[in-house]
């Protein structure tokens, strides 16, 4: 099928043909080969499966399936059976044979290799994440077949961008990169922006330590965030667009490259797009390790070729961005909701969540925690849901003490806020950010102290040293940390490190000196006594601290 | 020799494909670590001299990003995870047995430059922290035993249990 050249009713055509290839298998395996999995051996899996469907004979009835991640990463190499949504944990090429044997050939499921923790995927809402590990993401028929590329058919057949904006100022959406800008309106003012041409970057700079769900969304579903960019660009009027990835990814990039070609060969990226008058090119620009190129301003100058530094706004990138033109800047995450919204309509989409936060949410779940993963639940759901019905707690029976939400730069909440719901504004209430989504359990075994200082380390690693609130105030915290936790700590310091982190959090140029003291202010606010603790008597209970006197 | 002549032809050609615009500068600079293995200063002022910038420009941007290696790289390459996830779950140990054991500083290298201990701050691999990369190999749910049997290994040394 590929280099065919697609009308606008061919989709549908399209879509048909590969429903009816596809049901003329009774089973269907996939195998997440995901950067989770891949080092776990997930690519021997999927020989080994491929090898023993042959030997049984069942080759002809049985799909096998290279797809995308499932979530479930914490017990990788991870295989799906459909149908029925038979979920194998830990696979391994040795256990390959007998699963296909009794699931396939005898019609029995091998119960103990089965993922037992039902609850993981019952609290989820998997609307970004809707293909991961059931499509095979090197394959745009699988998407096709999916209904990928309707929605993209649907705006250029009956709607106009107008009408586009309007859905999707309607159903809430606002920006999963971690600011929550209303999506809507700032495809509007790019719209309105009257000075061509004008451009689409797609944020994929994972940077967060701690965070894979952009990755994972790009590995499993490259297509969804393609769609997502030619709507919007039909929506404000954009020809070019860039999505920019980390270089740490490599799976991931070829994935896109070889989307992007794919969608290319089949007339869905480039001139005369479904044989329409629509037009959009999309080029890969990579990254190369630098946290703060996340940020709006400084990914534009990093695409055009410049260190990664942000600049004051206004002139806010919707009116002055890439080469000074009106650019759209949307975090993938954001983009591979635009189809849903566009095929169901806006009002579909408010339904989910709250009413101030609509939709869903990716999270990275890490840390101590018995079920770490990548999971996509409700706005609104409690952090207590999160961290024991979905993540199951904190294994080997310890305690758990905090959860760090939105990465270095979110917050630390203790217990008491447990039953938080999960939106922007609430988040923001207690001192942490929704950030990318980033969700890291401790246990009672974490010093609050080191964990703040390990963050400030990170964000004096990467603070651009542009602007001196940032530059010098963080690098001063780390240095009243230092001496905390080498026990020369003074009681001043508290005070000195409240002073230092609102002024740095009030005056920094961009949202990385903004946000990079909120680990530091929620450990203060809620875990003071461990800093007494540390700067009184000396000691650290989880026995992390003072490391130097111990070993002189 | 005629390694270096085919390098500078294959850079030759990275640098045509992008019109030696200066917008490309960072894509460049990838091309060229993956052909010359790592930047060094006569490299980054060749690229400055191509395209026609201030070598102070090239240099800063090269500098600015933590991807860019600007120092030869030993013979093998073990990176050590400092993500959040990694360093909740024990990675800091682990880095500290692996300086202890091969004589080395994260960032450096041994004296005879057969190993470089780097650093990264996330590889995405954060369900199976924690995680260290052996020569492009992923080690997750690492240990202390496992990543030192692991690094004599490629070194050729002791064979290691996996």
């Amino acid at each position: 099928m590929e280099g065919l050249k697609l009308k606008l009713d061919d989709l549908q055509r399209v879509a048909e043909h590969e429903v009816d290839f596809q049901r003329a298998y009774k089973y269907r395996i996939n195998v997440c080969c995901s950067s989770g999995c891949v080092p776990f051996g997930a690519l021997k899996v999927l020989k080994a499966f491929e090898d023993a469907v042959k030997e049984f004979g069942v080759d002809k009835e049985c799909k096998v399936a290279r797809t995308g991640c499932i979530g479930t990463c914490s017990v990788g190499p991870a295989v799906l059976i459909e149908p029925g949504d038979y979920l194998y944990q830990s696979v391994t090429p040795e256990k390959v044979r007998e699963i296909v044997r009794d699931h396939i050939v005898l019609g029995l499921p091998v119960k103990d290799m089965l993922y037992k923790n039902q609850a993981y995927f019952q609290k989820q809402h998997r609307l970004v994440l809707r293909n991961a590990g059931k499509i095979d993401p090197s394959r745009i028929e699988d998407y096709i077949s999916a209904g990928g590329y309707s929605a993209l058919a649907k705006c250029l057949a009956t709607m106009t961008s107008q009408g586009v904006i309007y859905e999707v100022r309607t159903s809430g959406l606002r920006g999963r990169g971690g600011a929550g800008f209303s999506t809507g309106q700032k495809w509007g003012l790019v719209a309105r922006a009257q000075n061509f041409p004008k451009y689409i970057v797609a944020n994929l700079d994972e940077g967060d330590p701690g965070v894979f769900a952009n990755r994972t969304l790009a590995e499993a579903d490259p297509h969804a965030i393609i769609e997502g960019m030619l709507i919007a660009a039909y929506a404000v009027g954009a020809q070019k667009g860039y999505i920019y990835i980390r270089s740490e990814y490599p799976l991931a990039i070829q994935t896109l490259q070889k989307a992007i070609a794919q969608a290319k060969a089949m007339s869905l990226l480039g001139d005369n797009i479904l044989e329409m008058s629509f037009k959009f090119d999309l080029e890969l620009r990579f990254g190369a390790g630098a946290f703060v190129a996340g940020e709006e301003t400084a990914i534009l100058a990093s695409v055009e070729g410049q260190r990664a530094m942000p600049r004051p706004r206004p002139p806010y990138p919707a009116n002055s961005g890439l080469w000074k033109k009106p650019t759209l800047i949307q975090n993938v995450e954001t983009l591979a909701n635009i189809p849903l919204i566009v095929q169901n309509g806006g009002l579909w989409f408010t339904k989910i969540g709250t009413s101030k936060c609509t939709g869903t949410k990716c999270f990275s779940l890490t840390g101590q925690i018995n079920n770490p993963g990548l999971i996509e639940v409700p706005m609104g759901i409690s952090l207590r849901e999160v961290v024991f019905d979905i993540g199951g707690g904190v294994p080997d029976g310890r305690k758990f003490k905090a959860v760090l939400v939105g990465g270095p730069s979110g917050g630390c909440l203790p217990d008491t806020l447990l039953e938080l719901p999960i939106d922007y504004d609430s988040l923001t209430k207690v001192g942490a950010i929704m950030g990318s989504g980033g969700i890291v359990v401790l246990d009672d075994q974490s010093c609050m102290v080191d964990t703040a200082k390990f963050f400030t380390e990170f964000c004096v690693d990467e603070s651009c040293g542009k602007c001196t609130p940032c530059r010098a105030g963080l690098a001063r915290i780390k240095e009243i940390f230092d001496g905390i936790t080498q026990g020369t700590g003074k009681m001043d310091d508290i005070a000195t490190l409240e002073k230092s982190g609102v002024f740095i959090r009030d005056a920094s140029l961009c949202g990385l000196g903004q946000t990079a003291p909120n680990p530091v202010l929620t450990t203060l606010r809620y875990f003071k006594d461990e800093y007494l603790e540390h700067i009184v008597e000396k000691k650290c209970k989880a026995g992390k601290c003072f490391k130097n006197e111990k070993e002189a | 020799m005629s390694e270096i002549d085919n390098r500078r032809l294959l850079l030759e050609k990275v640098l045509k494909e992008h019109n030696f615009q200066e917008s490309a500068l960072l894509e460049i600079l990838h091309r060229a670590q993956e052909i010359y293995g790592y930047l060094d200063k006569d490299l980054l002022m060749d690229i400055s001299g191509s395209l026609n910038i201030p070598p102070s420009h090239v240099y800063g941007v090269a500098t600015f990003y933590s991807y860019f290696k600007l120092k030869k790289p030993g013979e093998h390459i073990v990176t050590g995870c400092l993500g959040t996830a990694c360093y909740v779950k024990g990675v800091e140990q682990i880095m500290q047995a692996i300086e202890a054991e091969f004589d080395l500083k994260r960032g450096g290298s041994t004296p005879d430059g057969k190993l470089s201990l780097l650093v990264t701050r996330c590889i995405g691999a954060c369900a199976m922290a924690p995680s260290i990369v052996v020569d492009d190999e992923v080690i997750g749910k690492a240990t202390k035993g496992v990543v030192i049997a692991k690094i004599k290994s490629v070194l050729g040394g002791v064979k290691a249990e996996t």
